[in-house]
């Protein structure tokens, strides 16, 4: 079988999964790796895949699966590292039995992320190598030979992509699917029981093994010195080699496949042979500081910035000091992500914002409650913050300082790790209103089910885990589930709550406006003559309605989800809820 | 050949994916190596969103940079003149008539500005076409990114054979009529 396919990175990776005979892959929805898990499903009769709640849940699913003897990976974008860290650092020393790969999938340039860390960073903390695919057909391969690695030394395996890698599509080529024998798990608590006097003895091995793949390292073939002009060398990976590629063929380039440990013979070679060795890589200096600390001179952050993408550009102006023909940019408004038209959390928004509360908010589709013209989260910092960060504050400044503050967070969010801030909430006597904006999906990575949901990756329909149940088991005591479209009752019960000298969960339920299979029988439509023209139907701002030149307003039938916010803020009656006419 | 460079650029929710995967299918089909690169997560959620389109013998970058376009696929007018720095001198725009006011205008803090395919077409070569009533009058507003991508596919060399065949593969079975049809209006229209 030599079919070619173009496929997405991510797709690609499943696609090695498969191939390579992985069993069991884990994963939290995270962009840009999403797209990983959900390319599984297509292989449900070979791979078992699953949501787990959160990366450290999800981590030590493959964990267990690699120690049974099977091979396992797990997903998750770079900040999801830091949550499936702890598993991670102990997998390094435990090793594996079957293969065991973790995916990482940075985000530099930030398209939708909350920070640039570089996971190469957190993989030579936590002493495992890493691979780091430069298209769609390495990101296949790469996979596979992930698993070989992680057999022959013993090791966890880190595939490093980026959202520039995980988001495009390029050629691959399928092969079939090996199906390795199924290993025997053998009792081994030397291995596989890090209590301090065997973590001690796996730490020696911890070290060796990364020194013997430094040094195998030089004859990998995913370590390739390509020569051509001997007057300037690079050495990249990943996407950045493709741009080296596209402003620079004549140069020579040490394509690094093997980012961490670096096969330091190949580079001390390769600097050897050029006159002028310049390190292009995004984010950190990660190769340049190593390169730098066994003598050898190079060219890098002097040179390119720690921030952002790269591009051929940027190299046509600062190595060949060319200056692309370029015209200039128009200046035009920016035109910043938005809430959907019929989003349920817009009208939670603007009650908070009518009045005048602040919130700490969380990770997701609501992080847009910080922009205009809502301007209400305050607070963005990781997944399951905004419970904890509140309580925080209470403990800081006290129960009154607390009265004009809400928690907010998403349904996904909150069974990811906002569950763990709210018991600490309850057992410490916090107190505080949380409000769970129940969506029925993981939303902002494009509509992902979760235990709250009552539906798998792989598509069973499972009892869903009441999240109302959950925070009353808590002992919560004021618990209320409110329609996020019954606008006056849940502006009543925000004021009620936030009152409260306890913990209460306002739980606002509406399902996300994009999900599938929804439909939409109303369409909202305005009445010109009736309009007094005071513009409040456009504060929530919805992209449905525009004002026209005499000011009144306009809203476009397509755009419209008939959610129903505006027709509830218009005091005129200029504005009805009709049943949508098929079309 | 040199290899070629396109950019769909528009609103989050525009289908931009939809679009850009049937390009790469064709290119795939004749033979080219293809790259795509797109945008998911927050900056679908009703923002500027750009995907990129690279085709010819060997293609090593995924995306399309200032100065180097071909063609720029514009869904929205004022996304036209936003990416429109990113074509070269020669390069060509295809955009939908269409306005959709970004935040900042709604609100009042900024204007859309006036006249955006008249002024660009003074230094671009430009074909429009008001794509959204056009696929009103066919009867689904939302297959009006394949009547712009149809007028698109008349500067580019491939049969019409080939755009109806391709979109066949690429949609899902049950819309593969409606927009083949829309496709024809931009094409033939």
């Amino acid at each position: 079988m030599s079919e070619v396919k173009i496929m997405l990175g991510n797709e690609a990776i499943a696609r090695g999964a498969y191939e390579a005979g992985v069993k069991v892959s884990a994963a939290y929805p995270g962009t840009p790796s999403t797209e990983i898990s959900e390319n599984m499903v297509q292989y449900k009769e070979d791979i078992y895949a699953e949501w787990s709640p959160n990366e450290k849940v999800a981590a030590e699913v493959a964990i267990g699966a690699s120690i049974s003897g099977v091979r396992a990976m797990c997903s998750m974008k770079h900040v999801g590292v830091n949550v499936a860290s702890d598993p991670l650092y102990t997998a390094s020393y435990t090793g594996v039995n079957g293969g065991l790969v973790l995916v990482a999938a940075d985000d530099p340039g930030l398209y939708s992320s909350q920070n640039e860390q570089d996971t190469r960073c957190v993989a030579r903390a936590a002493q495992v190598p890493v691979l780091e695919p430069s298209d769609s057909q390495e990101a296949k391969d790469f996979v596979k030979f992930a698993y070989a690695l992680s057999e022959k030394y013993d090791t966890p395996v880190i595939i490093r992509t980026t959202t520039r890698l995980s988001h495009s599509q390029g050629p691959v080529t399928l092969e079939e699917r090996v199906e390795p024998a199924d290993k025997p798990y053998e009792k081994n608590p030397a291995k596989y029981v890090m209590m301090p006097a065997n973590a001690i003895r796996r730490h020696v091995y911890v070290e060796d093994r990364m020194n013997r793949l430094a040094g195998d390292g030089c004859e990998m073939e995913i370590n390739r010195a390509e020569y051509r002009d001997a007057s300037v060398g690079f050495v990249a990976s990943g996407i950045a080699y493709q741009y080296v590629r596209e402003a620079c063929p004549e140069a020579s380039v040490l394509k690094l496949g093997m980012v961490h440990p670096l096969p330091r013979k190949l580079i001390e070679e390769f600097a050897s042979k050029v006159e002028r060795l310049i390190i292009f890589e995004e984010l950190e200096p990660v190769f340049e500081e190593q390169i730098r600390s066994w003598g050898i001179s190079c060219e890098g952050k002097e040179l390119f910035t720690r921030q952002g993408e790269y591009s051929a550009n940027l190299l046509r102006e600062v190595i060949l000091r060319q200056k692309p023909e370029i015209r200039e940019a128009a200046k035009v408004p920016a035109r910043p992500p938005i809430l959907c038209p019929g989003c349920p959390h817009r009208s939670t928004f603007w009650i908070l914002n009518k009045l005048k509360l602040h919130a700490a908010g969380d990770i997701g589709c609501y992080t847009l409650g910080a922009v205009p013209p809502l301007n209400v989260i305050e607070t963005t910092i990781c997944m399951g913050a905004s419970i904890s960060a509140l309580h925080g504050m209470e403990k800081a400044k006290g129960k009154d300082y607390i009265k004009n503050w809400v928690a907010v967070i998403g349904d996904s969010t909150f069974m990811h790790t906002g569950v763990n801030s709210l018991m600490n909430m309850v057992y410490n006597q916090g107190t505080g209103t949380v409000l769970i904006l129940d969506n029925s999906t993981t939303g902002m990575t494009g509509h992902q089910d979760h235990a709250a949901t009552g539906k798998t990756l792989q598509g069973d329909v499972v009892p869903a885990i009441s999240i109302y149940h959950l925070c009353k088991s808590m002992g919560i005591e004021h618990v209320t589930e409110v329609n996020a479209f019954d606008v006056d009752t849940l502006e009543k019960t925000v004021k009620e709550e936030v009152a409260r000298d306890a913990v209460s969960v306002i739980i606002v339920t509406a399902p996300c406006a994009l999900l599938k299979g929804q439909v939409f029988p109303n369409k909202c439509a305005a009445i010109p003559e009736k309009c007094k023209k005071c513009g409040a139907c456009l504060r929530p701002g919805c992209p449905a309605l525009t004002k026209k030149e005499d000011g009144t307003v306009e809203i476009d039938a397509a755009m419209c989800n008939g959610c129903g916010l505006c027709a509830q803020l218009c005091k005129f009656g200029a504005i009805e809820v009709r049943e949508a006419k098929k079309a | 050949m040199m290899t070629k460079n396109i950019m769909i650029v528009g609103v989050g929710g525009q289908g931009t994916l939809l679009t850009s995967r049937i390009l790469g299918g064709i290119m795939v089909e004749s033979g080219y190596q293809v790259k795509l690169s797109e945008v998911h997560g927050m900056a679908q959620r009703g923002g500027s969103v750009v995907t990129f389109v690279r085709y010819g013998e060997e293609v090593a970058e995924p995306i399309v940079e200032e100065g180097q376009a071909d063609i720029l696929i514009a869904f929205e007018r004022l996304e036209a003149l936003r990416y429109a720095h990113f074509l070269k001198k020669d390069g060509v725009i295809v955009a939908n008539d269409q306005r959709i006011d970004p935040m900042p205008v709604v609100t009042g803090a900024a204007e859309y500005p006036e006249n955006i395919l008249e002024k660009l077409s003074e230094e671009y070569k430009i074909y429009q076409v008001d794509a959204r009533e056009k696929a009103l009058e066919l009867g689904n507003s939302r297959v009006f990114n394949i009547i712009v991508l149809g007028l698109a596919a008349k500067h580019m060399d491939f049969t019409k054979k080939q755009w109806l065949d391709v979109i066949a593969k690429t949609v899902p079975p049950k819309t593969t009529e409606i927009n083949q049809k829309a496709f024809l209006i931009g094409y033939e229209g």
